[in-house]
C-alpha cells in the first residue's frame, strides 16, 4: 500500500509542471485570438463608442502588461475561476460542471464497453489464432478502427432510429416523461445506447488488436510452458496465468485514451444531441464564446492528467514490480 | 525491389496500397474530369445514385454532382492528412533526437513539453485552436500537427537512445563528427523505418481529424471536404441517406487503406517481427 501512495505522491508532484503548461498556454490562445472579451462585450452592447471600451478593459485588467495578466489569469485559475460566459450570463466553471456528468456517464459507458468488447474480442481471437474466427475478429477491428465515429453515428440512427424505430436517438431522456426510478434509469439507458456504442467502436478496435497480440506474446513466454508443463488446465492457464499480465498493456492505452474519448464525444454528442461538454462547446463554437471554449479545453486537459493517475495506481495494483523513480 | 517482395507478402497491405492508388488518381484527376467549381448547382436536386449516366452518385439537395464533390474531397483530405503529417514529422523528430540524443536535462524539458502536449485532448484542441482562429486549410493543418507530433517525438527518442550506445556511434563521437551531423546523417537514417510505419497511421488519423471537423462546420468553407458533405447531408438523412452514405465510405476506404499500409510497412521493415503472425 506504500508503494502505491508513493508512487501516486510521485506522479502527483510531475503533474504540476504539466498542468502549468497547460494552462499558459491556454492564456496564449485567448490572446492569439483575434479580439477580446472586451471587443465581444462591446459587440454585445450594441454601441461600441472608445472611452468605454477603454474603460472597460482597464476595469477587467486587459490594459496591464502581459506578464501581470497571465500571473492574474493564473491567479483565477487557481481559485477554479474559469471567467464569465457572456453569452449565458454566468460562470464558465458553472456551467461545466453543471454538463460535465452528462459528457463523463458517456465516457465512461463507451469506455467499459470498448475494454470489455476489445478485450473479449482479443481473448478469442488470440485462442483461436489462424483460424475463421480469428480473420472476422481481425476484420471486424480493422473495420472498426477505420469507421469515422460521426458517420457510423448517423447509419445507427438511420438504421435504429428510422427504419426499425427501435431506439430513440436524441436527447438523454424522453422530455415530459416524466419517468421515475427505475424507469427513469431504463430511459436514460435505452438513450445512451446508441451513442454509446458509436464511441465505443473504434476503442474497441484498439483493445482488440492489441489484446490479441498481447495474448500471443504473453502465451510464447517461458512460465506460460512451465504451467502448461506441469499440467494445469487450459483454461486455468489463459485467465490466470496470461490475462492479467496481457491486460498491462491494455491499461496502458487505455489511460492514455481518456483525452481522444473526451474529443470523441464532442462528435457524438452533436450527432446524438447528448447534452453534455461536447454539445456546450459546440455551441460556444458558433456564439464565439471563446471563455467558455478554453474552460472546456482546460477542465478536460485537468481530466486526462487525472485519469492518468488512476491508471498509474491501477497499474501498481496490476504488476507488483512496478516502481517508479 | 526486395523490400516490394517483402511487402507483397501481405495481401491486405498491397489491397491498401491499391484503394489508396484509386484515391490519389481520384484527386490529382478531379480537375481534369471536373473542372469548375463543385459547389455550383450542376443538375436537379436529389437525384439518386445510379439514376442517371451524368451523375453516377446522384445529386445533392441543392443539385450539386456528389461525384464531383467525392473527387474533390479526395484533394483535400490526402492534402491536409500529408501535408499535418509531415510537418508532424519534422518537429518529431527534431525534437525526438535531441532529447534521446543528448538525454539528461535536454531530454527532460523536451520530454515535460511532449508531455504537455499530449495530455491536452487532441480533438478538442484541434476544435478549440481553429475555432479561436478562422477554419482555413494552413490552420487546420497545423492545428493537426500540433497535435500529432508528440506521439512521434517519443518515437524517435526511444530509437535515439538505443542507437547512442550503438558502437558506430560511440565510434563517429570519437573521431570528433559534429553533433548534428551525427544526428541527423548518422543515426536518423537507422530511426526511419518505425517512423514511416506510424506516419501512415498519422495520416489515417489526420484525415480522420479532418472529415470530423469539417462535419461540425469548421472545415475550410473554401473547399469541399468529405465531411463538409455528410454535415450537409445530416440534415436530410431521412429523404436521401446517399448523400450521408457516400462520403462516409470514402473516407473509411482512404483510412482503411493507410492504416492496411501501415501494418504492410511494419512486417517489411521490421524484420525483427518477421515471421510472428
Amino acid at each position: 500500500m506504500y508503494r502505491v501512495i508513493r508512487i501516486v505522491r510521485r506522479r502527483l508532484l510531475q503533474m504540476i509542471p504539466v498542468v502549468l503548461g497547460i494552462v499558459v498556454f491556454n492564456f496564449a490562445l485567448l490572446h492569439l485570438a483575434p479580439g477580446d472579451a472586451v471587443d465581444v462585450m462591446a459587440g454585445e452592447a450594441g454601441a461600441s463608442n472608445a472611452e468605454y471600451v477603454a474603460q472597460l478593459r482597464q476595469q477587467y485588467g486587459l490594459d496591464k502588461p502581459l506578464p501581470v495578466q497571465l500571473g492574474n489569469y493564473l491567479w483565477h485559475v487557481v481559485q477554479l475561476d474559469l471567467g464569465y460566459s457572456y453569452r449565458h450570463n454566468r460562470p464558465v466553471l458553472g456551467l461545466i460542471l453543471e454538463r460535465l456528468p452528462a459528457t463523463l456517464s458517456l465516457m465512461l459507458t463507451a469506455l467499459s464497453l470498448s475494454i470489455l468488447l476489445g478485450v473479449g474480442l482479443g481473448v478469442l481471437a488470440a485462442w483461436r489464432v489462424r483460424t475463421a474466427t480469428d480473420t472476422v475478429i481481425s476484420i471486424f477491428a480493422l473495420l472498426s478502427y477505420a469507421t469515422p465515429t460521426f458517420w457510423i453515428g448517423l447509419m445507427f440512427i438511420l438504421l435504429f432510429g428510422v427504419t426499425l424505430g427501435w431506439l430513440p436517438t436524441t436527447g438523454m431522456e424522453s422530455v415530459g416523461a416524466g419517468y421515475k426510478g427505475l424507469d427513469r434509469v431504463v430511459d436514460i439507458g435505452r438513450h445512451m445506447l446508441l451513442p454509446a456504442v458509436t464511441l465505443a467502436l473504434f476503442y474497441m478496435a484498439i483493445y482488440t488488436r492489441l489484446m490479441r497480440a498481447s495474448m500471443l506474446e504473453v502465451y510464447g513466454l517461458d512460465y506460460v510452458r512451465t504451467a502448461q508443463a506441469k499440467g494445469l488446465a487450459g483454461g486455468k492457464i489463459a485467465f490466470k496465468h496470461v490475462l492479467r499480465n496481457a491486460l498491462l498493456p491494455v491499461v496502458t492505452v487505455a489511460g492514455l485514451q481518456v483525452g481522444s474519448l473526451l474529443g470523441g464525444s464532442v462528435l457524438v454528442e452533436t450527432v446524438f444531441g447528448w447534452p453534455g461538454l461536447g454539445r456546450l462547446a459546440y455551441d460556444a463554437v458558433f456564439q464565439r464564446d471563446f471563455n467558455t471554449l478554453l474552460g472546456i479545453l482546460l477542465l478536460c486537459s485537468i481530466v486526462v492528467v487525472l485519469a492518468n493517475l488512476v491508471v498509474d495506481m491501477l497499474y501498481a495494483v496490476l504488476d507488483p514490480r512496478i516502481e517508479y523513480q | 525491389m526486395a523490400f516490394w517482395r517483402q511487402y507483397r507478402r501481405n495481401v491486405a497491405a498491397v489491397i491498401g496500397l491499391a484503394i489508396l492508388l484509386v484515391v490519389v488518381v481520384m484527386a490529382v484527376s478531379a480537375p481534369l474530369l471536373y473542372p469548375g467549381d463543385p459547389w455550383d448547382m450542376a443538375g436537379k436536386p436529389f437525384i439518386w445514385p445510379f439514376q442517371s449516366w451524368k451523375f453516377p452518385l446522384g445529386t445533392d439537395r441543392l443539385g450539386r454532382d456528389v461525384a464531383a464533390c467525392i473527387f474533390h474531397g479526395a484533394r483535400v483530405s490526402l492534402l491536409i492528412g500529408l501535408v499535418a503529417t509531415l510537418v508532424a514529422v519534422v518537429v518529431g523528430i527534431v525534437v525526438g533526437a535531441f532529447a534521446g540524443f543528448y538525454g539528461g536535462k535536454v531530454d527532460d524539458v523536451l520530454m515535460r513539453l511532449t508531455e504537455i502536449f499530449q495530455t491536452i485532448p487532441s480533438f478538442i484542441f484541434i476544435f478549440v485552436v481553429v475555432a479561436v482562429f478562422t477554419p482555413t486549410v494552413p490552420i487546420i493543418v497545423l492545428a493537426i500537427a500540433i497535435v500529432s507530433w508528440p506521439q512521434l517525438a517519443r518515437l524517435v527518442r526511444g530509437e535515439f537512445i538505443a542507437l547512442r550506445g550503438r558502437d558506430f556511434i560511440q565510434g563517429c563521437i570519437a573521431i570528433g563528427m559534429s553533433d548534428l551531423r551525427i544526428i541527423f546523417f548518422q543515426a536518423l537514417p537507422n530511426a526511419l523505418a518505425p517512423v514511416i510505419v506510424t506516419a501512415s497511421v498519422t495520416v489515417a488519423l489526420a484525415i480522420l481529424a479532418e472529415s470530423g471537423l469539417a462535419f461540425l462546420g469548421l472545415g475550410d468553407p473554401n473547399v469541399m471536404s468529405w465531411g463538409t458533405i455528410i454535415g450537409a447531408g445530416r440534415a436530410v438523412l431521412r429523404q436521401a441517406w446517399y448523400l450521408t452514405a457516400i462520403p462516409g465510405v470514402a473516407i473509411l476506404l482512404t483510412v482503411l487503406a493507410l492504416n492496411l499500409i501501415g501494418d504492410g510497412l511494419n512486417d517489411a521493415l521490421n524484420p525483427r517481427l518477421r515471421g510472428r503472425r
